[in-house]
């Protein structure tokens, strides 16, 4: 087949032709893929409720709410119940005082406000330091700890939690994030 | 050349990182660890092979004078369709690679092999040729990856076989850049002997 000539009107229907196809063919993926992609989110959240609020019986889910943190924001809150008894809630909670951008955290909290766990969600701290936040070493001593008691500050601060070696602003940002899920929390008087 | 050669020389004769030193920004970026640069090597041959394939088959359709833009759609719907489908069954790997995955749109091999070999070859050889050079890419980025993750992070592929912190550096952005250096002295070296 002959090379096409590169004038006006073959330069405009190529490109038109390519887009068209390229297009069409871009819908038919995202059709196709639009299911497992939101099936795939689902289920990330749905792990993330599971770490952070012992066994539950019904779907968190769908029984989403959100409450106002009090400085124009609002945060996306999951009931966990077992038996139609609330156990816990788990706090989709974020700070954007991170060392790199935000950092998103699921929080658990036991109706009286004891933290039950926590887990990461998203974080672009440095690999190496900040990234720790997601190791056991670190967030685990917030375990069964009550920020009524437990001071959500680090150790520089003059509070209890046991900073990450060279990453104090991350490990702030961290306490940051929790303090306002647990305040969120109280303030929607949630005990 | 044959078609095997054909296949072969992105491995080592034309490596596109450690020879032609092409697309070093998502090398650096995404080889913190073995997995990562794989992920990314495997998504960029995906890519590869899809875009010079159609290619290849559209080269004398394509006027010359708007080749590259219709080149840039073309990589761009593969790029999107890896995109999607990476969402939808690696959500883990394609919230790791973030950003680079699109970016791929504008990673120098692509377009550079649709430009310099698909326009001109047939469909076979235009398929082969970007296996060819994946594969090349794909294993590129897993010896940096594993290098950088080894020392840096004492594991592999995951797996920690060492307690504790490896050289933080090399896990960092200055580390890539070492470890790339090293990685194409030694491949000098190895095409010298």
């Amino acid at each position: 087949m002959a090379k096409t000539e590169s004038t006006f009107k073959n330069m405009v229907l190529s490109l038109t032709l390519i887009s068209l196809i390229s297009s069409a063919s871009l819908g038919f993926v995202y059709e196709f893929t639009k299911k497992p992609i939101e099936v795939a989110n689902l289920n990330k959240k749905l792990n993330a409720i599971k770490q952070v609020v012992p066994d539950f019986t019904n779907n968190p889910n769908d029984e989403m709410f959100r409450l106002p943190t009090g400085d124009g924001d609002s945060l996306d809150i999951y009931p966990a119940k077992k038996d139609d008894i609330i156990i816990g809630y788990a706090v989709n909670t974020f700070t954007s005082k991170g060392f790199s951008g935000n950092i998103s955290l699921m929080a658990g909290f036991k109706p009286d406000g004891t933290i039950i766990n926590i887990t990461v969600l998203e974080q672009k701290e440095t690999p190496g330091l900040g990234t720790k936040m997601t190791e056991p070493e670190f967030k685990n001593q917030f375990n069964d700890k009550n920020p009524a008691e437990f001071e959500l500050k680090v150790k520089k601060d003059g509070g209890p939690v046991d900073a990450i070696t060279a990453a104090t602003i991350s490990s702030r940002a961290f306490c940051d994030a929790v303090t306002k899920a647990y305040n969120t929390l109280q303030k929607g008087g949630l005990k | 050349m044959n078609q095997l050669q054909n296949l072969t020389k992105g491995l080592l004769k034309e490596n596109p990182i450690l020879v032609l030193v092409l697309g070093t920004c998502p090398t650096l970026a995404t080889t913190s660890s073995s997995l990562n640069g794989m992920g990314m090597g495997i998504a960029t041959t995906f890519v590869l092979i899809g875009s010079n394939v159609v290619i290849s088959l559209l080269a004398n359709v394509i006027p010359d004078k708007v080749r590259i833009p219709s080149f840039i759609v073309i990589i761009a719907s593969f790029v999107t369709i890896v995109d999607l489908v990476m969402q939808a069954y690696v959500p883990d790997l394609y919230k790791t690679l973030g950003i680079f995955i699109p970016l791929i749109v504008v990673n120098c091999i692509v377009l550079g092999r649709a430009e310099a070999y698909a326009s001109k070859n047939p469909v076979l050889s235009s398929f082969i040729d970007g296996l060819g050079m994946g594969l090349g890419f794909t294993v590129a980025l897993g010896i940096l990856g594993a290098f950088r993750e080894i020392v840096g992070s004492g594991s592999i592929f995951g797996h920690k076989f060492i307690e504790g912190d490896g050289i933080l550096v090399f896990i960092l952005a200055p580390g890539a850049f070492m470890a790339l250096g090293y990685l194409i002295a030694l491949v000098n070296k190895i095409k010298k002997t």
